[in-house]
């Protein structure tokens, strides 16, 4: 059994709640100084998932991820988990890729690869929460999609996948090979031993150029970023309630909000 | 480019009604069609659906196309991207809006790389440019820290909307339109991802995405047994409680009543935050709401930046008695 994970280096999303400013005119977030990169936290529901199968039935496990000037040792953590091999598409193209871009750059390693069974992603990038790469994967191998998935086993050459919709579940069964996209619910991922982070630094890693992979990022279509703004801010002024206690906090709170026409 | 014509809305249907988000779509692409001085068509698919067409032309169509098939009772992203790939060929829109659904998030993705287009999902705002008549797609971006407006150059554009970010209409019953039916045509074998079940999680009370007061908990509220506090209060103002990532990937609350960038994304008139630190994620699914309050021991808390009111506290301490005092403040 192969199992393909793709896996995104963003600027760790838990940093970067305050702090971060956006310069309008070279239409661009700048990230609060020192933001570590990470593993997308989804993309890490996506390797556990994986990892799973691996434990439960034996598997090889292959990442894949694609940028410009990755740091090698996030990257690492996936094979200190346990993660088989590491390929990294790396280019000076590969720069801030949009998920149309992104797909086929990774359908191109994917093909090159050739041999898989499953494939997996996260549901979405925690930086720009598109989205649309598993789906758009799926889309040019014309392979068959689940979304979402909140649990996966795979048997008799199936993957049997429960997906988070707005209303409750569903149990999706979908033949391999497929390209499965992880929600959080599908479990986070396990913490390295200090022992195999350092036996990981070893690995040899995979390394592909755009035009290894034969794919020339200028000629895919890109959508026009057009602008590019700070959110428009909630103006508010905290009116902090403070009393003796804190059930009469709580109800000096409530007289608040009464007389204020809020409830 | 000459070819495209139009704009055609997703007419999702959940439960045999048009829910709202349905409704907002309808009103968005009515607006559009209007600035183009084009028609709106939209696109009803599922099993005994027909008879909410006359429905969606009070709602803003000119047009309403019908596809009624046994086999599309549920959402199966194969069977329905295919309709959906088949309609925009037929139809050649130039603007497709969805809204940001279970199924939209799901469906739009793999349609527009069908159709060899590009799509931007959960828009905040869609406007036409005057001058190019591009459509203007805008977005929250980095989690909510900033916002970015798109266009794209290939066609159809497709874009996604959020819950309450577009207005829909009042229905008119004096409008006038067409139903259009069309076959399906759906090939079973090319079903390759099938439906086994469907798991309805109940939620009591109103729904999250229409609540107007929603009581949420984050991970301060330590476990299951907590969020019946919270429940008591939403039962008074008639809401509904929802809670950030932690308590529902700790089993606490089901996944369904996520708020936050990967679930939910609501707009209530009041959001009361409960042992919940505000991370920009969580943020993202409830920043739109008009009023906030927010209780939490932690004075640092992110959530007082956004709040308009605030308590410093225990929330085991503050929130009963919170509830109680409002009790007594209430008209009955």
């Amino acid at each position: 059994m192969n199992i393909l994970v793709c896996m995104k280096q963003v600027p760790d999303p838990q940093a970067s709640s305050s702090g971060t400013t956006v310069d309008s005119e070279a239409k661009k977030v700048i990230m609060p100084q020192g933001t570590p990169p990470v593993l997308n936290p989804y993309d890490e529901n996506a390797l556990e998932a994986a990892l799973k199968i691996k434990d439960a039935q034996g598997a090889k496990v292959t990442v894949i991820s694609a940028g410009k000037n990755m740091a090698k040792t996030v990257l690492r953590k996936s094979i200190a988990v346990g993660a088989d091999d590491l390929i990294l598409l790396e280019d000076a193209a590969f720069e801030n890729m949009n998920s149309y871009e992104t797909a086929h750059v990774l359908v191109a390693a994917i093909k090159e690869i050739g041999e898989y069974d499953l494939i997996l992603c996260g549901r979405q990038a925690a930086d720009t929460d598109a989205g649309q790469v598993g789906s758009g994967i799926a889309s040019i191998l014309n392979l068959p999609c689940v979304t979402a998935a909140c649990k996966l086993d795979i048997s008799d050459g199936k993957a049997m996948v429960q997906r988070v919709v707005s209303d409750g579940f569903e149990d999706v069964e979908a033949p391999l090979p497929a390209v499965i996209t992880a929600s959080s619910e599908i479990g986070e991922m396990r913490y390295p031993g200090v022992k195999e982070i350092m036996a990981a630094q070893k690995v040899r890693i995979t390394s592909r150029k755009a035009s290894d992979l034969g794919v020339d990022v200028s000629q895919l279509k890109k959508p026009n970023l057009v602008s590019l703004d700070s959110p428009p801010g909630r103006t508010t002024d905290c009116q902090m309630v403070e009393a003796e206690t804190p059930e009469e906090a709580g109800a000096d709170l409530a007289v608040k909000v009464r007389e204020s026409q809020i409830l | 480019m000459a070819d495209y014509k139009g704009v055609l809305t997703y007419c999702e249907v959940i439960d045999g009604k048009l829910p709202s988000i349905t409704t907002e779509v309808l009103g968005c692409g009515r607006k559009l069609a209007d600035d183009l001085g084009q028609e709106l068509c939209t696109v009803l698919v599922g099993s005994d659906v027909a008879g909410m067409a006359q429905e969606a032309i009070t709602l803003g169509a000119d047009k309403v196309y019908v596809v009624d098939d046994p086999q599309l009772k549920d959402y199966q992203t194969d069977a329905y991207t295919a309709v959906m790939e088949n309609i925009a060929k037929q139809v050649m829109p130039e603007i497709i809006v969805f809204g940001q659904t279970s199924v939209g998030r799901d469906l739009v993705p793999m349609l527009a790389f069908r159709l060899e287009t590009m799509a931007t999902l959960d828009c905040v705002g869609l406007a036409i440019d005057s001058e190019t008549k591009k459509l203007l797609q805008t977005k929250p971006v980095y989690g909510g820290n900033a916002q970015a407006t798109y266009t794209c150059d290939t066609y159809p554009q497709i874009a996604t909307v959020r819950d309450k970010t577009m207005a829909a209409l009042d229905p008119d019953s004096s409008r006038q339109g067409e139903v259009i039916t069309i076959d399906a045509g759906l090939d079973p074998s090319a079903i390759r991802a099938k439906l086994v079940k469907r798991i309805k999680e109940e939620e009591e009370g109103v729904r999250l995405e229409e609540a107007s007061v929603i009581v949420t908990g984050g991970r301060g509220i330590g476990g299951a047994e907590g969020f019946t506090k919270l429940q008591d209060l939403a039962a008074l103002l008639k809401g509904a409680v929802g809670g950030s990532r932690p308590p529902c990937d700790n089993g606490w609350l089901p996944p369904n009543r996520q708020v936050g960038i990967t679930g939910k994304i609501v707009s209530p008139d009041v959001y009361i935050a409960v042992g919940l630190s505000g991370s920009i994620q969580h943020l993202s699914g409830c920043g739109q709401a008009k009023k906030i309050i927010a209780i939490n021991k932690d004075p640092e808390a992110n959530i007082f930046k956004y709040a308009d009111f605030g308590v410093v506290g225990d929330w085991k301490k503050v929130l009963p008695a919170f509830t109680d005092k409002l009790k007594e403040l209430l008209p009955e």
